[in-house]
């Protein structure tokens, strides 16, 4: 059996691929439906009704904790226990977690992730009359205003960190694929009257419990803006750690990306896992059309120095265990940093802090250590 | 002995606890030190990997009273320790299953008392009330109240304060220096081999052969456990010279995280998670400590263990070597006898009476009986 | 409409949404409290920074963000 991690776009295009391949499949998500984060909460998504049609097994709830690629095995926890899963071909297909970087106030609760918010308003959070400023950089910051929007969310302002002189050839290049283009008028419509400041980024959350204002740089000024919630993302980065574990010759990873790129890596994925190397071939060229266009757009939306000047000595850097930068100091690597100051030992496996020392230090996180996410000790133990 | 032209008068190959020790020791007698090492930090092979515990031990005579005397001077050290150190006397509480363990309950206590160590028999009651999460019908068990856990990679750092690091791969190490890969080489007028499970490379007539062990760490449940505790069973499991082998080790933190072990194993020396293994030694603890299995993990790891035929550690000249010496072969017990070690090895340089006979850990002692 | 208590207080979540949903939408805005004493809330709504952990019917560090509410849940923040 195929078994393939990850019910967004890039999962549920593979497991069709295998599925029209003739061979047997099953997709494990850890949502309670298919769609990942670009489709949560919309199951009449074509891609996801057309899932849903082809009636694709699908373990949902369930997080992969541990792997044993030797024997082939998954280990899946839920709520309540855990399973193992045996496999033939594993495709991973876990999509990729938002960009944080850290900045003076960014611990407060009310300050989300871009696509944190937005998915929490998709699972149900109200955010009719909350004052929200969407913050960061890249196209998924206009898609997440747009969709607070129509929730109701006054939004404030989205601030793009990129400025205005980069972001114009970017729209140029966005009006030669047409899928791109509906998806930009869309946006257009629905993002009608909302400020959009380029060259402008958050320099500090403020206030007492919970967020209460920030304070923006606004191309050079800087201005305070009353806020409910932030919103601020810096790109996304393609989740690794279930890959690295699970590395081996019956593993074939999916490249992650935006829908598109995502439905096309997926696709490969599956055709590969099905054996049929020649579908998989065929779809390179476009596959390899997308990525480009995806570097191009990682070039444009490449987060600038000025960030990195954000955090002071006091600003925590890890937070799972309160290591603020000063603390960071004199540190030479990020092996340095865990051993001596505690900075990504906590319980997000530095998730949140790695790409962070990455954009700060240039430092890189070392290979990941099982389990692939926190698990209870039972679950290791599991025979079913 | 030393020579006014060479760059020091000792380098340490290795910034383990052990080389740390070793090199603090040595520049508190007034002797100008130099530590080398190759990885991203100091205190980061079996310093990192282990549990980091410091545990008066009676395996044999010589191990007691390496591990006693270590210990006083923990205690000493204790009061100078940062708090990243995570220095905490939270004792040791050795359990016993069934009457055949208490037994060994009563020879140890005997033992530990007779010797001075303080040590509490404990029925079995009185193991359920010195820790509930202990499973029930336990037949009782030994505290030390003065064994204490700490954070070794921090320890390392702090012993290290103001002792020159030389980094790079060491080739060869000589009665005259060191040479790295890079070509580079520093003179010394003595050079200690800290090396650990690495001694073979540059000693290897030596009989150190890396023993792997596997530990698992926890979130943080500040107040589960009070004690490091450990089944009676373990000395079975440290001993076995050829099976895999674990045991029911388990150690609170200063953090509030609970660090699960132990594993046993010769003869592999690949770095991966042997699961079949982790997940034998989980179920061992799981079968003592059931709520364990509710807990969640977040880091399981591997280290290796330098281990001898005799169990105890290689502290001493090197055979048929003039000013190069060597402290290794600790196993499991490197964080706790690394302080003792380092005043034993420095005795010996620097031609000073010790606290202890030195005899028992000399490096050129015979082995063939263990064999 | 689930009744669940949170630090023994009485609140009513909407059907079928996380906990981390519910308690937002209830006005919560300290899920945690960090090592130095701060609050914390969630921050990336899909069970990765860790942030949004709670105690469940005594059993601590369950993500909110992953949990569905159910009926009578005792959740301690």
């Amino acid at each position: 059996m195929i078994v393939v991690v990850g019910a967004g776009p890039a999962g549920i295009a593979a497991a069709l691929a295998v599925q029209e391949c003739g061979k047997a499949v099953t997709v494990v998500d850890e949502n309670p439906s298919a769609g990942g984060q670009i489709w949560r909460g919309d199951p009449t998504h074509r891609w996801v009704a057309r899932f849903r049609a082809f009636n694709i097994p699908l373990i949902s709830g369930v997080r992969v904790v541990w792997g044993y690629p030797a024997a082939r095995t998954l280990v899946l926890e839920d709520a309540v226990g855990a399973r193992r899963l045996a496999y033939d071909k594993l495709v991973v297909a876990v999509g990729s977690p938002e960009i944080f970087l850290p900045f003076p106030g960014w611990t407060l609760p009310g300050v989300f992730g871009a696509g944190g918010l937005q998915a929490l308003v998709k699972s149900g959070l109200p955010v009719r009359g909350k004052n929200v400023v969407v913050a960061g950089t890249g196209p998924l910051l206009l898609a997440v205003a747009a969709s607070l929007r129509k929730k109701g969310a006054n939004i404030r302002l989205i601030a793009e960190q990129t400025p205005a002189a980069l972001l114009w050839p970017f729209a140029k290049q966005l009006s030669g694929r047409a899928s791109k283009l509906l998806q930009g008028i869309g946006l257009a419509w629905d993002l009608a009257g909302i400020p959009y400041a380029p060259a402008s980024w958050v320099t500090a959350a403020q206030g007492d419990g919970r967020l209460q204002r920030i304070v923006l740089n606004r191309r050079g000024t800087l201005v305070t803006e009353d806020c409910d919630y932030l919103a601020v993302g810096f790109g996304l980065r393609p989740a690794t750690e279930l890959a690295a574990i699970m590395a081996g010759p019956d593993t074939i990873v999916a490249g992650t990306g935006d829908a598109d790129l995502s439905l096309l890596e997926g696709r490969i994925a599956g055709y590969t896992a099905a054996g049929d190397l020649e579908k998989a071939r065929g779809l390179e060229p476009e596959r390899d059309q997308a990525r480009t266009f995806a570097a191009s757009i990682d070039r444009t939306f490449a987060v600038r120095d000025e960030l990195r000047q954000l955090a002071d000595s006091g600003t925590i850097i890890c937070r799972c265990e309160d290591v603020p930068l000063g603390r960071l100091e004199g540190k030479t690597c990020f092996r340095d940093a865990k051993l001596h100051t505690r900075c990504g030992m906590g319980a997000c496996q530095g998730r949140v802090c790695g790409p962070a020392l990455e954009f700060l230090f240039g430092w890189h996180g070392a290979s990941p250590r099982p389990p692939i996410f926190p698990a209870r000790v039972g679950s290791l133990l599991s025979e079913g | 002995m030393f020579d006014a032209i060479h760059s020091f008068d000792v380098i340490l190959v290795g910034a383990g606890i052990v080389g740390a020790a070793c090199a603090r020791e040595l520049a508190d007698s007034g002797l100008k030190v130099a530590v080398c090492h190759d990885s991203d930090t100091v205190g980061a092979g079996a310093t990192a990997a282990g549990m980091g515990h410091i545990a008066v031990m009676d395996d044999s005579d010589a191990q007691f009273a390496l591990t006693n005397y270590s210990q006083s001077l923990w205690w000493e050290l204790a009061g100078t320790l940062p708090p990243e150190a995570e220095f905490a006397g939270c004792g040791s509480l050795w359990v016993a299953a069934d009457d055949e363990e208490m037994a060994e309950v009563h020879r140890k206590s005997e033992y530990y008392s007779a010797r001075g160590v303080a040590v509490d028999v404990l029925d079995s009651g009185g193991v359920a009330k010195a820790e509930p999460n202990l499973r029930r019908g336990l037949a009782g068990g030994l505290r030390l109240p003065a064994d204490a856990v700490s954070y070794a990679p921090a320890v390392a750092r702090k012993l290290l304060t103001g002792i020159q690091l030389l980094r790079g791969r060491v080739v060869s190490a000589t009665s005259d220096g060191i040479e790295f890969a890079s070509g580079e080489s520093y003179f010394a007028g003595a050079v200690v081999l800290a090396t650990g499970a690495d001694l073979p490379r540059l000693a290897p007539e030596l009989p150190v052969r890396p023993r792997k062990g596997h530990l698992l760490i926890t979130d943080r449940y500040p107040g589960y456990l009070n004690h490091q505790i450990i089944e009676l069973g373990y000395l079975k499991s440290a001993h076995s010279e050829d099976a895999d082998s674990v045991a029911f080790n388990v150690q609170p933190r200063v953090t509030g995280q609970l660090l699960i072990g132990s594993s046993r194993q010769l003869g592999v020396d690949h770095a991966d998670i042997d699961h079949a293994i982790l997940r034998r030694m989980l179920a061992r603890a799981v079968e003592y400590m059931p709520g364990l299995a509710s807990l969640n993990g977040i880091r399981a790891w591997t280290g290796f263990r330098a281990s001898t035929p005799d169990n105890l550690p290689l502290i001493g000249l090197r055979p048929g070597h003039r000013s190069l010496y060597v402290a290794s072969g600790h196993e499991g017990l490197g964080i706790s006898t690394s302080l003792g070690t380092a005043k034993l090895l420095a005795d010996a340089m620097l031609g000073r009476p010790s606290a202890i006979p030195r005899e028992p850990y000399d490096p050129s002692r015979s082995f063939n009986h263990h064999a | 409409m689930p009744e669940i208590r949170v630090d023994g207080m009485l609140v009513n979540a909407a059907e079928g949404v996380s906990l981390a949903v519910a308690l937002l939408s209830a006005g919560r805005t300290r899920f945690r409290t960090s090592l130095s004493g701060e609050p914390r809330a969630a921050v990336c709504g899909m069970g990765v920074c860790m942030e949004c952990r709670v105690t469940i019917d005594g059993q601590p560090h369950r993500l909110a963000c992953q949990v569905q509410v159910r009926e009578g849940i005792e959740v301690r923040t």
